[in-house]
């Protein structure tokens, strides 16, 4: 079976308050993350930042944060950036396929049960699948016609 | 003996809108030529044959020669790597919430 999907369970003895903060908290976040975020995350909002891991600072952080529910869950999307090699790295990331990261928080007897899980890793294999039996010609013109623009400002 | 394509070259390759979009047109298994590929759009021969080329350098496509053509056809393999990349994200969160986990423990 393919594993699209990836969980982690951690238990950390730490109140759910302060856990909450060092992952919402744009500064704390960056901080364990290692990325120097340029602003706050806001719902429907896009943030940007730079990866802080040596040899990687040329890379853009980019996620789009979809729930913010204080205490209880925190998630947003991001690229899959596989491309970070300095010389092919592009930070245009437009029509990259994207996972979902979801950060759930329950109280526990002694702290915080911390889950991560992120998803949708499938997609990438599932867009080729799907365009195995390609529904017609017209698909294919269309989406060619869609990154025109694109290929004219990569050439 | 080659080497056998990294998935960061299979990522790299299928990153980008262009080439996923060739990737797609090549899916039914039929081989293409760049005059058959660059139908219907603006698209150059020239950019077509580079982002060919980088398929094939991460192993998604390879040249077969038809009669006098040079045709292109999908080698869907190194689309196995997918999953290599999963076991690797997987462990830089496994880093990055021990790094969480020393931050709101302390």
């Amino acid at each position: 079976m393919a594993e699209d999907r990836i969980e982690k369970r951690i238990e950390l003895r730490a109140p759910i308050a302060r856990v909450w903060r060092a992952i919402s908290d744009y500064r704390e976040f960056g901080e364990w993350f290692r990325v120097a975020l340029e602003g706050p995350f806001e719902l429907d909002k896009t943030v940007r930042g730079r990866i802080l891991h040596p040899g990687f600072e040329h890379v853009v952080w980019e996620a789009q944060i979809e729930a913010m529910e204080p205490e209880r869950l925190f998630a947003f999307t991001w690229p899959v950036l596989a491309n970070v090699d300095k010389a092919a790295y592009s930070a245009d990331y437009t029509g990259l396929p994207r996972t979902r990261v979801e950060f759930r928080l329950e109280p526990t007897a002694t702290g915080t049960l911390l889950t991560i899980t992120e998803s949708g890793f499938e997609k990438l294999p599932a867009e080729l699948r799907g365009v195995v039996f390609p529904r017609n010609d017209g698909g294919w013109t269309q989406q060619m016609k869609n990154i025109e623009s694109y290929v004219g400002t990569h050439a | 003996m080659r080497r056998r394509p990294t998935t960061e070259a299979v990522f790299a390759a299928l990153g980008d809108a262009t080439r996923l979009a060739l990737v797609s047109r090549l899916a039914d298994g039929q081989p293409a030529s760049i005059a058959e590929l660059t139908a219907g759009t603006r698209i150059t021969r020239q950019a077509v044959t580079k982002h060919l080329r980088v398929l094939e350098g991460a192993g998604l496509v390879r040249g077969v020669r038809c009669g006098r053509e040079n045709r292109f056809a999908l080698d869907p393999r190194p689309l196995g790597d997918v999953q290599e990349y999963v076991g690797r994200v997987s462990q830089e969160w496994d880093s990055a919430l021990s790094r969480l986990k020393a931050m709101v423990e302390e």
